[in-house]
């Protein structure tokens, strides 16, 4: 095979484009120099400048989540790598596929104190998957593959690849691919198959069913959601997703519970707390979802199906454990239910749907109806209703917002729903929604933003207004910090200690300093003219949707309580128990 | 119906040797520590060497204590580190054979010199350094034995102690 000599650079680039890279989001610097002016003088791979590294890798995971490929990242050395950590950590927790360049100072002064020099791999290695500081040259285009091969397969998440400023320059030989097979990393694909055979014949002895299923169903892809959605209608169980599983099974399905958890609903949450066999696949007993974890789901015998070995038995102890993608498990677990010719006990479940249907009489989710103030579901009921004839992408902040996002917003489809859960990243909303605009450049992407988290990374909008990306941010104004004023409310007596957003900024004069279009809207009567409008302007819009300032979001289930003790919004039955003083203690 | 929860499946914690065969890279013990230090698993001894010099992989001897779903979270853990080729317990895998190697140094005349070199006599230590007014004696056996050597010199002048951590391997055919 004829060896190719060139430069680090262009074995950078050369890998991306092999690897099937459209895109880049970075941010130059001294330390990357020869690997922006690699990307200067080609035009395969496209560089989105962002205005901020960790908003670059927020928009790297918007297009990951997106399209489920591998989001791409470019920073320099130094303030750029350390800029860029908490994205990284962001996508590790929410397994988001990442691969996320840095440049480094000279080998020869690694070690000295140089000049924007951060031990880039010490620093990332608890926020990264796997990490890599290239040392030589001929090694670079190997580590480039084993990165993105690391980063997409098992559990996906972010990789470091730490680039030396010399190795970006000197000579070396480039290799396909094919040619690089990973010593030790070998990610489970299939589970096994006793383990499935024996999970089958539970779930079809079970009398009060649950699917309880996250996002690691997502990230297998499309096909896997379809394959759930067939395996949950041939059972005929009913089934609830994590926040992060929104959309891998259909909303508007009648066997659908709504979102478990802290913020789930009140029927979710109890048929997981009834239940007498949980089916949990790709979802990681998350400590916001099981609640006091002595009382979870005290009477369930539990399968669990994930592709990291590690988050088995790693809050909960599950009866059947099976390691593999969540995908080629649930296709094989459908087939066994054929094989075997499994029925449901059909008088059990009709009388468990009968139970499940008088916990969703109690409409958990409704709110109050005002003519004066725009209550923020409402807002967001309103979005859907005038966005769902459209291919519509959210990403959201994180707060109230986001809660109330995920319980009003109805999701058809994966990877359509974008939202920060396992680090709660305030400002990953809005970079995230400029990647996936990148990826879905004729769909309507809309951020679903809190005015705090929003300024976090409001910089952006010049990105936006640069790359005229049509990204709307639908801001849910409540002049307050307004999750940790509910918890003030609940916890601390009311004491609103720096909550309260003060010296907001105009919106509309922030979008127009910008370039772009502003837009706001207080009046309950304007709500739907000012969605329309929004929605129908090109180019980038920032919406300063007035709402409720103290509103809060319902049901909760209150740090420290089980699924059986949930608090209601006061048109539902109103409060449940008090907060414990141990769950004070608790985050 | 049987409990689902952790705390309710077992309290007890347990002492295990975990040995885990990684390649020699730069940074690969920094991530084990790392993990170990980031969520809070205890290390009571950590031995480290490369074993294939050709392969380039290096042997990692773990001894920890937790419960057992502690301990699995360990495994599955070490297991999904990218460099790690293999983990295995040789606490709950078979029986194995587990041995350290301590330099304890002595200072002190007399009868408690006397006494010192009879005592290192019935543990089988060596003595690898002398002068007239203090010894280095090697020792090598299970831990509890070097723990009790040690409390034993203590009284008789001992003034410094270097222990190597434990190697362990399983007995019988099979290997890592
Ligand atoms: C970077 C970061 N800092 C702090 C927090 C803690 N936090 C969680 S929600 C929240 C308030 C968010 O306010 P806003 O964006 O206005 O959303 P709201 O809750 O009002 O809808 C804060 C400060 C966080 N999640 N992320
Ligand atoms: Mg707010």
């Amino acid at each position: 095979m004829l060896q190719q000599r060139m430069t680090g650079a262009e074995i950078v680039l050369k890998a991306l484009v092999d690897q099937g890279v459209e895109v880049v989001f970075g941010y130059p610097g001294g330390a990357v120099l020869p690997l922006y002016d690699a990307i200067f003088k080609q035009n395969r791979i496209r560089h989105i400048l962002t205005r901020h590294e960790q908003a670059a890798v927020h928009a790297a995971e918007g297009y990951a989540r997106s399209t489920g490929k591998v989001g791409v990242v470019l920073v320099t050395s130094g303030p750029g790598a350390t800029n860029a950590v908490t994205g990284l950590l962001d996508a590790l927790l929410d397994s988001v596929p990442l691969v996320c360049l840095s440049g480094q100072v000279p080998t020869q002064l690694i070690g000295t104190d140089a000049f924007q020099e951060a031990d880039t791999t010490g620093i990332t290695r608890p926020c990264t998957k796997h990490n890599y500081l290239v040392k030589d040259v001929e090694t670079l285009a190997g580590v480039m593959h084993e990165a993105f091969h690391v980063a997409r397969t098992g559990r996906p998440g972010p990789v470091v690849v730490d680039l030396p400023k010399n190795v970006q320059v000197a000579e070396g030989t480039y290799i396909q691919a094919e040619q690089v097979r990973h010593k030790s990393y070998r990610p489970p694909v299939k589970g096994d198959a006793t383990q499935i055979e024996k999970a089958v014949a539970l779930m079809a002895s079970a009398k009060r069913p649950v699917f309880y299923c996250g996002g690691g169903v997502v990230n297998s892809g499309p096909a896997a959601c379809a394959a759930l959605a067939d395996l949950v209608h041939a059972t005929g169980y009913p089934i609830t997703l994590t926040l992060q599983g929104l959309g891998a099974f259909p909303a508007s399905d009648s066997q659908f519970l709504g979102m478990l958890g802290m913020h789930g609903t009140y029927e979710a949450n109890l048929a997981m707390h009834g239940c007498d066999v949980m089916v949990a696949i790709g979802a990681r007993f998350d400590d916001r979802v099981t609640g006091k974890i002595d009382g979870f789901a005290p009477n369930a015998q539990i399968i669990h199906v994930d592709v990291d070995a590690a988050s088995i038995n790693k809050n909960v102890h599950s009866d059947i454990a099976i390691i593999g993608d969540a995908g080629s498990v649930i296709a094989d677990m459908r087939v066994v239910w054929e094989a075997q010719g499994y029925r449901p006990d059909a008088e059990a479940l009709t009388q468990w749907w009968r139970q499940i249907d008088t916990w969703r009489a109690r409409k958990c989710l409704a709110f109050g109806a005002s003519d004066t103030v725009i209550k923020p579901q409402l807002a967001i009921k309103r979005l859907h209703e005038l966005s769902k004839h459209l291919d519509t992408y959210i990403t959201t902040e994180v707060g109230q917002h986001q809660m109330w996002a995920a319980q009003h917003f109805p999701f058809d489809q994966p990877q359509h729903w974008m939202t920060s859960g396992g680090l709660g990243t305030m400002g990953y909303g809005f970079p995230s929604a400029l990647g996936v605009q990148i990826a879905h450049p004729e769909s309507l992407v809309v951020c679903i933003a809190g005015e705090a988290s929003f300024m976090m990374n409001m910089q952006e909008i010049a990105t936006a207004v640069q790359y005229q990306l049509p990204v709307k941010v639908f801001i849910l104004n409540n002049c307050y910090m307004g999750m940790v004023r509910q918890w003030q409310e609940l916890l601390h007596g009311s004491r609103y200690s720096e909550s309260h957003t003060e010296a907001l900024p105009d919106i509309v004069k922030l979008a127009d300093a910008f370039g772009a279009t502003g837009m706001v809207v207080s009046n309950p009567a304007e709500l739907d003219a000012t969605i329309t409008r929004m929605i129908e302007t090109p180019g980038p819009v920032l919406v300063d949707v007035r709402v409720d300032p103290f509103e809060n979001c319902f049901p909760m289930i209150p740090s420290g309580a089980t699924h059986d003790n949930m608090l209601l919004g006061e048109l539902v039955g109103g409060r449940g128990p008090a907060v414990t003083e141990a769950g004070k203690g608790l985050v | 119906m049987r409990g689902t929860n952790v705390t309710q499946i077992s309290e007890l914690s347990e002492s295990h040797t975990i040995a885990v065969l990684v390649d020699n890279e730069a940074g690969v013990l920094g991530r084990v520590i790392g993990l170990f230090s980031g969520r809070g698993y205890n290390i009571e001894s950590l031995t480290v060497s490369e074993v294939d010099h050709r392969e380039r992989l290096s042997r990692i001897n773990i001894v920890t204590t937790g419960t057992p779903m502690v301990i699995e979270q360990i495994k599955a853990q070490l297991g999904r580190l990218v460099p790690i080729h293999r983990v295995r317990d040789l606490t709950s895998d078979g029986p194995s054979v587990q041995r350290e190697l301590a330099l304890v140094k002595v200072a002190s005349t007399g009868e408690r010199r006397v006494e010192s070199l009879r005592i290192a006599d019935i543990f089988r230590a060596r003595v690898v350094d002398s002068t007239n007014e203090s010894f280095v004696f090697e020792i090598v056996g299970k831990t509890g034995k070097l723990d009790a050597f040690i409390r034993l010199m203590e009284p008789l002048g001992l003034i410094d102690v270097s222990r190597t951590g434990v190697a362990a391997i399983s007995r019988g055919m099979d290997s890592l």
